[in-house]
């Protein structure tokens, strides 16, 4: 055997698939990844210390810029958090309202990364395909709060704005053309024998390690735990919905793939409901102007898209926090990334790390 | 104008393979007119770059500044040294890759000659190739078993 | 060596470079179509002038050469990846008349000179001292042994057919019968194997830009960049065109409808071709580095070995045997 020598690489931060500033520092022998560090922080605003010298309406607008793919339940996890400790009793509508747009963002932040991970792996039209659709929810969203990205939609104590009118409707249209499209995305990349030889048996886990490294989300369902907070300790309203909750057996990409897609369908079902039973009445409760959280601490969790969004808030009965710690999904999850880099090739790299679905944002708060 | 072929006389078999290159009706002026037109692309290949080069060299800026000429690595200062004894781990695939491409050398006038040989000496000019290339298909599945042929 | 000589080549060489223009345009047009987006339509009517517009962008852009580079391979790399896919279109007929070199071993010359090019990349790749650009060119080479093969295997079945190496004469063979329904095997994988030659999606391997940024040309700017994206789409017109001369009879009316003149039947058969490349391109992902060379040498080397010798059997059974 010839002696060859081992090279370092830097992917990232200026990376096209590293999804943002993300920097890998790997050593390649050959094509193969010997050892990966994932160099973190190029994004941090320092989010959690900010929001110490912030009111809680403050907040939110910073909370838009976290999981900025899914800002919708960033705005959540924190206005539910001061609820929690406010003890206030939410209008049905508003509720109903949250759902639906969570939900939504849902399908916006699952199609994105859809778009993305098909980029990655070199097919160029899924993006382009899901970021159509995508846009008919990002139209939805502009009617609804007047953004497309960073909402800044909830408050405590309900929404900021009521529905306008006809907007259900819109809903409504989008689920059933969404459906469709969702078919037509399968029958594009799922039969695709290259796509298949890309993902199966690609950046394998257990579920006893994905426990471990303490994973959440699709990266915790595709290894096979059935685990899923919207319905194994509900928050909002969503006791009141039937959905399933996709799970994968092998904890490959390719199940990654299957789950997100599945998790869409039910995502639509969970706003097809809310939409017909979406009650009349305020989208506010009535809170004091100038809000001060009583004084102790809670931790509340959520599934966003990306896995369980916490917040641990404790409060000294000021207008602002004391301390606020997010449980940020993405970060979590890519601990686990050394480890399902080793070993592979530099074209499984992309493959894995876009599996995963990090928003760079979350990261690094 | 039909121009020249490769083929083995099958005379020539006895003493071993040889190629002989025929003339049939073309003249020695048509033959090398051909073959210089293929030089006059080749330079015509090379003086476009020449040209658009010298021609570019007029137009273009020229303010080289220590960051700009740094190698791309991501957006970092470059660490280590990519002139490293690189691990080019498909180097069996090379070496089959060069007595595959010697079969094909002899594969090409065999296949031009097919139809005369067919006639001259029967079926037995298949039956020999069929031999040499089963030879090398055995070398391929040996290695296809021997787990040459996996990238690791 | 006549002044005259040089005409021919001269405008053939504004053919080309017209084609690379338009084909570039027709690219982004076609997968804009696919992906439900309109394409370029800023410059000049229905965007007709958008690759002139990029060019000119691209001749007045500074030329920038590492440091830590070679800088004479580096810079004369584009050139050695330029040449050959020029060079090869010299045995290229067009019709029975249009033919500027038409020399008995015409394919082999084609075969033998397109693969300098990857000499070309591998060079860019090394000069330019840059850990991505190492790895595409690496993947460059390994991509040409494990496809040059098949590629070559392929033929075998068509050459036997038409008994010359000349392309003049191998489509003068399909008068009676393009050769893409005896030689189907054999055209699935040439064409398979000659998508890997050209870098083309699934296996722009090389270049793969989610995972090597730009390969081999990563450290390239200016025109020393067009000219590594110039050879790679002669290679479209060459390739495209040498698919027309070998499968689909070149010149060669379908049905006898002699009222096109044949340049048009070759052209309509052509543009079929690129078609098909931009499609393609629209619709695959990435295959990998390893699945690659296993579908070469697993999957296309036996498929092209097994075709010569079922072309040579199905020779003998009369009836058919014509057609082989």
């Amino acid at each position: 055997m010839l002696r060859t020598e081992e090279m370092l690489l830097n992917v990232g931060p200026q990376h096209p698939s590293t999804h943002g500033v993300f920097r890998l520092v790997i050593t390649i022998d050959g094509e193969t990844i010997t050892e990966a560090k994932p160099v973190v922080g190029y994004l941090h605003r320092g989010t959690e210390k900010l929001a110490e010298d912030l009111t809680y309406t403050q907040i939110v607008p910073y909370t838009d810029r976290m999981d900025y793919l899914s800002a919708m339940t960033n705005n959540y996890i924190v206005v539910h958090a001061a609820e929690t400790l406010m003890e206030v009793e939410l209008p049905e509508r508003a509720e109903f309202l949250r759902v639906i747009v969570m939900e939504l963002n849902r399908i916006a932040s699952h199609l994105v990364w859809f778009g993305t991970y098909l980029l990655d792996i070199g097919a160029m039209s899924p993006f382009l395909l899901a970021f159509r659709e995508r846009e008919q929810i990002l139209d939805l969203f502009n009617d609804l709060c007047g953004a497309r990205l960073t909402y800044n939609y909830m408050r405590i104590g309900g929404v900021k704005w009521d529905v306008p009118e006809g907007w259900l409707d819109q809903v409504r249209a989008f689920i059933s053309n969404m459906r469709e499209k969702l078919k037509e995305y399968e029958d594009l990349v799922a039969g695709n024998e290259i796509f298949l030889n890309r993902t199966r048996g690609i950046g394998v886990y257990s579920a006893d390690e994905a426990i471990d490294y303490g994973l959440s989300g699709v990266n915790l369902r595709a290894a096979g735990v059935d685990w899923d907070l919207r319905r194994d300790r509900p928050y909002s309203v969503y006791d009141r919905f039937e959905f399933d909750v996709p799970v994968g057996k092998n904890g490959d990409l390719y199940d990654k793939f299957t789950c997100r897609m599945e998790e869409i369908r039910q995502s639509l079902r969970i706003v097809e409901q809310a939409v017909d039973q979406f009650p009349e009445g305020p989208v506010m409760a009535k809170v004091p102007r100038v809000i001060r959280v009583p004084e102790g601490e809670a931790y509340v969790q959520m599934e966003s898209p990306r896995g369980e969004l916490g917040c641990y808030l404790v409060s000294r009965g000021k207008d602002k926090p004391y301390r606020l710690k997010f449980r940020r999904p993405s970060f979590y999850n890519l601990q686990i990334l050394p480890r399902l880099l080793k070993g592979e090739n530099v074209a499984n790299l992309v493959a894995i790390l876009g599996g995963i679905d990090i928003v760079l944002g979350e990261v690094d708060a | 104008m039909r121009c020249t072929d490769i083929y083995i006389h099958p005379s020539l078999l006895g003493q071993g393979l040889m190629v002989r290159i025929s003339f049939d009706g073309v003249t020695g002026m048509e033959y090398w007119a051909n073959y210089s037109m293929t030089a006059i692309f080749f330079l015509l290949g090379l003086a476009l770059p020449a040209a658009a080069f010298t021609v570019g060299r007029w137009l273009r800026p020229h303010h080289p500044s220590a960051a700009k000429i740094i190698t791309y690595e991501s957006g970092v200062d470059p660490f280590g040294d990519s002139r490293v004894q690189f691990h080019v781990r498909y180097y069996l695939f090379a070496l089959l890759f060069v007595i595959f491409d010697v079969e094909t050398v002899f594969l090409y006038p065999w296949a031009v000659a097919y139809d005369t040989l067919r006639q001259d000496v029967g079926l037995f000019v298949l039956v020999e190739m069929l031999i040499f290339v089963l030879f090398l298909f055995i070398g391929l599945i040996y290695a296809w078993k021997k787990k040459v042929l996996e990238w690791k | 060596m006549q002044a005259w000589m040089w005409l021919g080549p001269v405008i053939m060489l504004f053919v080309v470079l017209g084609f690379v223009t338009l084909a570039i345009l027709f690219e982004r047009k076609v997968i804009g179509w696919m992906q439900s987006r309109i394409g370029p339509n800023r410059v000049g009517p229905w965007g007709l002038f958008q690759t002139v517009a990029d060019v000119l962008k691209l001749l007045l852009k500074e030329d920038i050469v590492p440091q830590k580079a070679d800088e004479t391979l580096f810079k004369l790399a584009p050139v050695i990846a330029f040449v050959p896919a020029f060079a090869v279109v010299a045995v290229l007929p067009f019709t029975d008349s249009l033919v500027f070199a038409d020399i008995g071993v015409g394919l082999l010359y084609f075969i033998a000179i397109s693969s300098i090019t990857t000499i070309g990349i591998l060079a860019g790749g090394w000069a330019s001292n840059n850990k991505y650009a190492l790895i595409g060119a690496m993947r460059s080479a390994a991509q040409m042994i494990s496809y040059e093969i098949p590629l070559v295997m392929a033929l075998v079945g068509v050459i036997m057919a038409a008994g010359t190496l000349n392309l003049s004469g191998i489509v003068e063979a399909q008068k009676e019968m393009w050769f893409i329904v005896p030689q189907f095997i054999g055209f699935v994988v040439f064409f398979i194997a000659s998508l890997a030659e050209l870098n083309r999606t699934p296996f722009d391997l090389p270049e793969a830009e989610s995972e090597l940024v730009a390969g081999y040309h990563v450290e390239y700017s200016g025109f020393r960049f067009a000219f590594f994206m110039l050879a790679e789409y002669v290679y479209v017109f060459a390739m495209s065109a040498l698919t027309t001369v070998l499968f689909l009879g070149g010149w060669n009316p379908l049905f006898g409808f002699t009222f096109l003149p044949p340049l048009i039947w070759f052209l309509l058969k052509f543009s079929l071709i690129v078609f098909t490349l931009i499609w393609i391109r629209a619709t695959l992902p990435r295959i990998r580095v390893d699945q690659l060379m296993q579908l070469g040498w697993k999957v296309l080397l036996p498929l092209a070995l097994f075709n010569i010798f079922l072309s040579a059997l199905l020779k003998e059974i009369p009836g058919i045997g014509s057609y082989y």
